[in-house]
């Protein structure tokens, strides 16, 4: 007898999404000047609300915003009530995690079990975290007494809308410097429901400025010349550009970009952990992770059988409804990702790999995409080369650790790994020559605020998080 | 006076541990502070700048594989062989147009710099690594890495400026191609013949001679070297050096206003480091 899941979605009625949305500045939701756009469901495609564009003129108006808060509020204010409003502003995020959490899967189209367990509690973390940064930062590491940088132009993606929008703003706020962020065109709900947390908390008008927007919003922002300091989570083709565009500035810059972990599976591995570990490293937020394991790397021989149970761990996936308690994978973030990803395995297919999923109904309406498997491929395949940002994974072999390491590294990437073994020695072994800014060993998409995460190579410059994350924000 | 000839030094790279001329087979002329002929230095090509950047690349597994106690017990070599070679040093530096006590001064700051260096290959980690408390059952620790090839051009300064730009590269691991002063390029060669005599392995640093304009823009746009050191660049060219240096992403330190006999800190050595965080699940 097969015991089927009953249907357990998540109320919508904790949301209130307005019908338009203008640009947070200086404290106030003002007009934005640009041509709005809309931000719709990825689940199902209904208009979920009208966003503002920000124009040169809107971007300026809020860097003066952030610059006029620095100089006259936030600059002078002592770390220790500093400290206490990033405290605030993470308990009101603990208070309104619900709300967060639904808003997010529902912009997003991640699983109500992610945002809920995942994305809104390390968002609160990482403001309590550097909470207590803020009068110790004498402490650091970086000099007696560290000054801030001034107004931050922060640019974030759509995967992680209000983890990265806390990654960025709480170290920020933190070491005294005030931000302009841009969220994500497709997934900017959360980030607006941030500025009324914002206001809730008293935070001084100014510190913390919302600017929606496309591309070009962000372009302006991170040109305008009124900004000192740079960060940016998205691609490392739009990171090439902006590391371009800051050339001769003086601008401080950090770039968390792409990725294309290998995720090493020894002969010794405890299987089942590692077929949980595989699939939570590739299929975790529909793969929409720039530290995503995407490239298995198993030793030949246990390749057969490890293929064969994560197969049937696939299998059992539950792909749908975001709001649903029950849903594994949700909907893929957007239509233009969707063409992306079923481009690149059509790619996969034309150059002979073997591709399989599950047999799984997607609905009808919406963005999905069965999770994905491709065995019979080799390094020079475009699926192993390129970066997909899917629930796609390219299944390689390896012989002796010396080969694992060699093909791990075979990218120009630097983000993460992963490494499964039951032997500590061969696991340090294998950590110690691996050319990622994250390892996990037996464990794979662990984050934590104390933990510094960023990449080598081509994923980018400087750490997020911990004590390391703290320079990028202060005048060292 | 002696009736003698002196056998005059040919000033060539350092490239891989071995002293070629330049594959193009030029070279130019260095003068002293009055003008006058004191050697043709190599002047370096841009594939002698490639070549350069292949010899670091195959030098770096070696170095950053070494312990860091080894690291700094040859790098407090090279301190031994300069303190020995001082009076050449010395007379280098009196070419430039300094005075003899300027120079001294010079070397021996110079040297006490190296040393300074090298006692901090194994303390890099425990200052710059970190254990991390996690909010779950995991041992979590970052520790500082190497980030590669580290492309240097160093400042008109020509002993105590390079070795404040040279040492800190690759105290932690990084394999180096440095730039020497185009002015005065002298004492980077000699320095080369100091590291060569050291027990430091071949290509962990080259060195050229040569126009700073021609070759540093190779290797900004160099795919194969993961940072470059702009100290000894103009304001003028950082621009359009740090543009060619996105097309890897590579770590840019910009140049400041230095004075090369100031306590120099740490950021030089940082500014070469990858923090890599590793987690582990802890359980029975």
């Amino acid at each position: 007898m097969v015991f089927e899941y009953a249907p357990a979605p998540e109320s919508r009625d904790v949301v209130d999404i307005r019908a338009s949305y203008g640009l947070f500045i200086g404290g106030e939701f003002t007009d934005g000047h640009g041509d709005p756009f809309k931000s719709i469901n990825p689940a199902d495609e209904t208009v979920l609300a009208e966003i503002a564009t920000a124009n040169a003129a809107d971007v300026d108006r809020a860097v003066k915003a952030a610059r006029t808060a620095f100089d006259k509020v936030w600059g002078p204010m002592p770390g220790r009530e500093r400290a206490k409003y990033l405290y605030r502003i993470a308990r009101i995020l603990q208070e309104r995690a619900r709300e967060l959490a639904v808003l997010e899967s529902i912009d997003n189209g991640k699983p109500i079990r992610e945002s809920r367990d995942v994305d809104v509690p390390l968002a609160a973390a990482h403001f309590f975290y550097h909470a207590g940064w803020a009068d110790k930062l004498g402490h650091a590491g970086f000099g007696a007494d560290p000054r801030p940088i001034g107004v931050a132009g922060q640019v974030i993606p759509w995967n992680f809308p209000l983890l990265m929008l806390a990654w960025k703003i709480a170290p920020a706020l933190a070491c005294g410097n005030t931000v302009v962020l841009k969220p994500a065109e497709t997934t900017p709900l959360t980030a607006l429901l941030f500025a009324d947390i914002c206001r809730q908390a008293d935070l001084p008008p100014g510190v913390v400025n919302i600017v929606t927007g496309a591309g070009d919003t962000g372009r302006l922002l991170v040109e305008h010349e009124g900004v000192g300091k740079v960060a940016f989570t998205g691609s490392t083709e739009v990171g090439r550009l902006i590391a371009r565009s800051a050339a001769g500035t003086g601008k401080k810059l950090t770039l968390e970009l792409g990725g294309k972990a290998a995720n090493i599976v020894y002969d010794d591995a405890p299987l089942d952990q590692a077929v949980e570990g595989i699939v939570n490293g590739i299929f975790f937020n529909q793969g929409h992770v720039c530290c995503a394991g995407s490239r298995l790397l198993v030793q030949e021989t246990i390749a057969d059988e490890l293929l064969d149970r994560l197969k049937a761990r696939m299998a059992t996936l539950r792909i749908g409804d975001p709001l649903d308690k029950n849903t594994d994978v949700g909907a893929i973030n957007s239509a233009e990702q969707l063409e992306r990803i079923r481009a690149l395995a059509a790619v996969g297919e034309q150059e002979g790999a073997e591709r399989w999923s599950p047999p799984c109904e997607l609905p009808e309406r919406g963005f999905w995409f069965a999770p994905t498997v491709f065995t019979g491929v080799s390094q020079s395949h475009r699926v192993v080369q390129e970066e997909i940002f899917g629930p796609v994974l390219s299944a390689l072999t390896f012989r002796t650790p010396d080969e694992a390491v060699a093909k791990a590294n075979n990218t120009p990437y630097g983000l993460s790994a992963g490494i499964w073994t039951e032997k500590g020695s061969r696991m340090l072994w294998t950590a110690e020559r691996l050319r990622a800014g994250v390892v996990w060993a037996n464990t794979f998409n662990k984050f934590d605020p104390a933990s510094p995460f960023g990449g080598y190579k081509e994923s980018g410059f400087g750490r997020e998080g911990g004590r390391h994350g703290l320079e990028a924000y202060l005048d060292v | 006076m002696s009736d003698r000839l002196a056998v005059r030094k040919t000033y060539k790279l350092f490239i891989g541990g071995a002293f070629p001329r330049s594959e193009s087979g030029r070279s130019y002329v260095v003068t002293d502070a009055k003008g006058r002929f004191v050697a043709n230095a190599s002047h370096a090509s841009r594939k002698d700048a490639r070549d350069a950047v292949t010899a670091a690349r195959k030098a770096f597994g070696g170095w950053s594989g070494r312990t860091a106690y080894n690291r700094g017990q040859i790098l407090y070599r090279v301190a031994e062989v300069l303190e020995g070679r001082a009076a050449q040093f010395v007379d280098e530096l009196r070419q430039t147009g300094v005075t003899k006590p300027q120079a001294v001064a010079q070397v021996d700051a110079a040297i006490d710099r190296w040393v300074w260096y090298a006692g901090w290959a194994d303390k890099l980690a425990a200052v710059a690594g970190s254990a991390n408390p996690v909010s779950g059952p995991f041992f979590n620790f970052s520790t500082p890495e190497p980030t590669g090839v580290v492309a240097v051009v160093a400042p008109d300064s020509p002993l105590l400026g390079l070795v404040s730009v040279v040492a800190p590269a690759i105290v932690s691991g990084n394999t180096a191609v440095v730039v020497a002063s185009e002015p005065a390029p002298l004492p980077a060669v000699t320095l080369a013949e100091v590291l060569a005599t050291s027990d430091l392995p071949g290509g962990v640093v080259n060195i050229l001679t040569g126009r700073r304009a021609e070759l540093a823009p190779w290797l900004a746009s160099h795919m194969d070297v993961n940072a470059l050191d702009l100290a000894g660049v103009g304001a003028d060219a950082v621009a359009a050096l740090e543009e060619a240096a996105a097309g890897n992403l590579k770590r840019v330190v910009r140049p400041g206003d230095i004075d090369w006999a100031d306590e120099p800190g740490t950021a030089r050595m940082t500014a070469f480091l990858e923090t890599k965080t590793v987690w582990h699940p802890v359980g029975v």
